[in-house]
């Protein structure tokens, strides 16, 4: 039993959790906030106070992965850090990896409200561990350290740390896995778990925790940087305290807070218009061909139907009504990530540059069907890949709101999507030669950091260069990466052709890349990626999605021979239909449409080629400027036959310049010629409306649509009525599957 | 008050302006009065007369014809009220076998028609390309966006929507 509870004026915590929800309900502002005084009595002091904390965050994250940090950390900065008031909504953020800010919010009050303050009891000194995504988190591999802290008797906030484990246990090597179908193969669960006191993590759970992954030094490296970036916040804090008094620093956090949802408001109202916006995604899951488990044998499209209404207040509310079902698979979505999703991306659409904290999260409304993939409600499922459903998901947020920026004039700003965080395989094995001869190494590559971003309503996409969760994404240095995936050196990296999605602005384009297993034995591959849907919402106004992935793998080859006589080894696979493996090489060559790789075992000299994904694209490609076309064919972005179908563009090679030119008059005419077959192919849209509604009342549909549509159907009335009605189909209507 | 030139946003509409002149316009302060400058500038544009309520699109407004709201490509197709999805005034063309959606992507790179189909929407007067649907066959027609009109002149702007 505690002696005095740690709460504000000797509140318990929770009683401080329920006076903060119920103030807010009832005055639809944090804790009731009518004024916000400390800005408006002393503006210079309040923002100084702001910034002096922010400064501290930054400067906690940059120092505290020099202190220690796996190279995952080190290189491209997969840590942030937050400061949150003691009911655990955040007031101050660090840069970095910002989708976890919100979840270690619901992590803290995972705590109050399962009264930790009486058991196991929350002191001064005390260390946190949390990776359970049932209870915020995205998915295990992502590691929070939470600290309590304390001025005399009384808690006021918390710092939290969270870094990206390169292996957490699972039931394969890797950080996102594929073959997960439940909780007990999402590797170690730490479900906010009490691993320290007085400032120390206890040697028995290090013990424990080192021998539950396959990479105990980085996870050691990475536990010291998520505590020392904490302790450094915590210091900040007292600091900040002793120079501006206590009760400055207790109103000065709801204030920011309270401010935070204001200005979240008052963006929206600046940049978007009223009404509703609407737009859809899907990722394919093919475990039927790919899993073992036979609850897991299940193909199907995943349905992802955001409806966003923004409100006359300025409110946003956000609707996933309709998901699919969650199932026997890694794809399900906990309600921490998905908050941290929208979170993240609000940072990047609407908030950039100003307060950023939970006072966005207050001034947006979600809607997550219990049942569904977004939001399973069942602890025992697996939560290892949720971003397979949570990437694609949002990136109708983004070109929803897009439709308000465009109206709103802010062309600039319009964001119509992103590539799904993809391809690199992942696995490990173990080095059979060479000095770190029985080791194990991981492949967890993070060059999925840098894929490619949608065009704007002005510009073409960035080309690899973006992650929706992390807002300064860094694919770091390859030179690193080998050091610790040895096992897989890189022959080639070069931009694939067709790779970005079409459009009058293109979306970002991107690389594959081609590698070999060696020196190594035990080695198994996975991978994730889509492969039989486009990923994310696809092109606006008129642009195309970017391409799917796919996957190619040559086994049993020769190329021990082809490097001893020095002859040609494939770098690369522009072509699928026309393949240089198939060319170069002798052995197993596999090729896959589909993305979702079970696990397979490899061995030395097996090769393998990757490809990270574009961006989707904007408007009616045939008005894209003709010399902008001309620049994508001689960067190797678009190929000339690609450009001749879609964009009216008729390139020819200049041998003597060494270079593609555009024959003017021949565009001109292939042009003209497009919007002809556009006239000439095309039905009006009551034939395209009897044609398609065949499909569902004559049974023409594949099993892998029809799960999808019998899923949302059955999970919501609302989406079954809007179905229905939209088809013409009686009341009872069902689908079917086998 | 940031303010921007008329000639400034005619280049950003037409995808004029270089990074070094878009990265302080995306990374600054807005300019408040964007929405009545780039009305202004696209009402000079179009070849008919009807007053523009609300840009929708690339291509298509929301128009005051008659004392009815409805939606017109720069092209002069009229596709009817605003509040009904403008998609179904639309010409679609399908793409839902692998030939005709590997004119577009590579062999692999494009969905399989049988999980998922293209739907181009294509203007009944001009035959410009629109939106492209990439959705699983059967799945109903997206409809983008509405806007909220009224909400939207009177409590943010300020004033009333333009009435005949």
């Amino acid at each position: 039993m505690i002696e005095k509870n740690i709460g504000w004026n000797g509140k318990k915590l929770e009683e401080m959790l329920n006076e903060s929800e119920n103030l807010f309900n009832k005055t639809k502002s944090y804790y009731g906030i009518k004024t916000l005084n400390l800005k408006e009595q002393d503006p210079f002091k309040y923002e100084r106070a702001y910034a002096s904390l922010r400064g501290a965050l930054v400067s906690a994250r940059e120092t505290a992965l020099h202190v220690a940090a796996s190279p995952i950390v080190r290189e491209i900065g997969e840590l942030c850090f937050a400061l949150y008031t003691p009911e655990g909504d955040s007031i101050v953020v660090s840069t970095g990896i910002l989708v976890h800010v919100h979840t270690m919010s619901e992590a803290i009050k995972f705590m109050i409200k399962e009264k930790y303050e009486e058991d196991p009891g929350i002191n001064l000194g005390d260390i946190f561990l949390n990776n359970d995504p049932d209870c915020g988190n995205v998915h295990t591999t992502d590691v929070q350290t939470i600290i309590p802290i304390f001025w005399e008797k009384e808690l006021i906030g918390w710092a939290g740390g969270v870094t990206h484990e390169i292996d957490i246990g699972g039931i394969t090597p890797g950080h996102v896995l594929m073959s997960s179908v439940q909780r007990f193969d999402d590797g170690v669960y730490y479900t906010c778990k009490k691993i320290g006191s007085n400032d120390k993590i206890w040697k028995d759970h290090m013990i424990t925790a080192k021998r539950s992954v396959r990479s105990p030094m980085y996870w050691e490296l990475d536990e010291k940087c998520r505590l020392a970036g904490d302790l450094m916040i915590r210091d900040a804090v007292l600091e900040f305290i002793k120079n501006e008094g206590l009760d400055y620093y207790k109103r000065f956090i709801r204030e920011a807070i309270e401010e935070g949802t204001r200005i979240f408001k008052e963006r929206v109202k600046e940049r978007l218009i009223p009404g509703r916006y609407r737009a859809t995604s899907f990722i394919d899951q093919v475990g039927e061909w790919e899993a073992w488990q036979p609850k897991a044998k299940v193909n199907k499209v995943y349905n992802q139907p955001l409806e966003i209404i923004v409100a006359e207040d300025g409110k946003l509310n956000l609707s996933f009504d309709g998901a699919s079902a969650c199932g026997a698979n890694s794809v399900n979505c906990g309600v921490g990530a998905l908050s941290g999703a929208t979170w993240v991306l609000l940072t990047q659409i609407l908030i950039y540059g100003d307060k950023v904290n939970d006072g966005a999260y207050f001034a947006v409304n979600n809607y997550f069907p219990k049942g569904s993939w977004a939001n399973p409600g069942d602890p025992y499922l697996s939560y290892q890949n949720p971003w397979a459903n949570l990437i694609p998901a949002y990136s109708c947020m983004m070109k929803g709101l897009s439709y308000g920026l465009f109206s709103r004039g802010y062309r600039e700003e319009v964001f119509t999507g992103y590539g799904l965080t993809r391809d690199a395989i992942q696995g490990g094995g173990t080095y059979n030669s060479g000095p770190l001869e029985g080791q194990l190494w991981m492949l967890s590559t993070f060059e999925i950091s840098g894929q490619g971003l949608g065009a704007s309503a002005v510009r073409d996409g960035l080309n690899w260069g973006y992650a929706m969760w992390n807002p300064e994404s860094d694919l770091g240095d390859v030179e690193t990466w080998e050091l610790f995936q040895g096992g897989v050196p890189y022959l080639a990296r070069k931009v694939k052709p067709n790779n970005a999605g079409h459009g009058k602005y293109r979306g970002g384009s991107n690389y594959g890349g081609v590698a070999i297993v060696a020196n190594s034995k035990d080695v198994e591959f996975f991978g994730i990626a889509e492969g039989l849907v486009f990923s994310g919402a696809g092109g606006m106004h008129g642009g195309y999605p970017q391409p799917t992935a796919y996957r190619l793998i040559a086994k049993n080859t020769n190329l021990k021979e082809i490097f001893k006589n020095q002859q040609d080894y494939p770098l690369w696979d522009p072509d699928p239909a026309n393949g240089e493996f198939e060319k170069l090489l002798k052995g197993e060559i596999i090729r896959k449409p589909y993305a979702q790789m079970y696990p397979i075992s490899l061995d030395n000299y097996d090769m393998f080629h990757w490809c990270m994904s574009g961006g989707p694209g904007y408007g009616d490609p045939l008005e894209r400027d003709v010399k902008s076309v001309e620049q994508d064919v001689n960067d190797g972005i678009y190929t000339e036959d690609k450009v001749y179908n879609i964009y009216g563009v008729v390139a020819k090679f200049d041998n003597e310049k060494d270079e593609w030119i555009i024959d003017e008059n021949a565009t001109q005419e292939r042009r003209k010629e497009i919007l002809n077959m556009r006239k000439e192919k095309s039905k009006t849209f009551e034939e395209f409306w009897k044609q398609e509604r065949i499909l569902i009342t004559e049974n023409q549909l594949s099993e892998p649509v029809k799960r999808m549509y019998k899923e949302s159907l059955e999970l919501s009335d609302k989406w079954a009525q809007n179905f229905r009605e939209f088809w013409n189909l009686p009341e009872n209507f069902k689908i079917e599957v086998k | 008050m940031v303010k921007y030139d008329r000639k400034t946003l005619e280049r950003m509409i037409e995808g004029n302006l270089s990074w070094e002149e878009l990265r302080p316009i995306i990374s600054g302060k807005k300019d408040a009065d964007r929405f009545d400058r780039i009305l202004e500038i696209l009402q000079e544009r179009v070849s008919w007369s009807e007053k523009i309520i609300l840009p929708l699109h690339e291509h298509l407004y929301i128009v005051l014809k008659e004392n009815q709201r409805i939606v017109k490509c720069d092209c002069g197709y009229e596709f009817g009220d605003y509040r009904e999805n403008w998609k179904t005034k639309c010409r679609v063309k399908l793409r839902d076998t692998f030939e005709s959606i590997e004119e577009l992507y590579l062999k692999d790179m494009g969905s399989d028609p049988n999980w998922q189909e293209l739907r181009e929407y294509i203007c009944p007067g001009c035959f410009s390309l629109l939106d492209v649907e990439a959705v699983p066959p059967g799945y109903p027609t997206i409809f983008n966006f509405l806007p909220d009109i009224d909400t939207f002149y009177e409590k943010w702007l300020g004033r009333k929507a333009p009435e005949g």
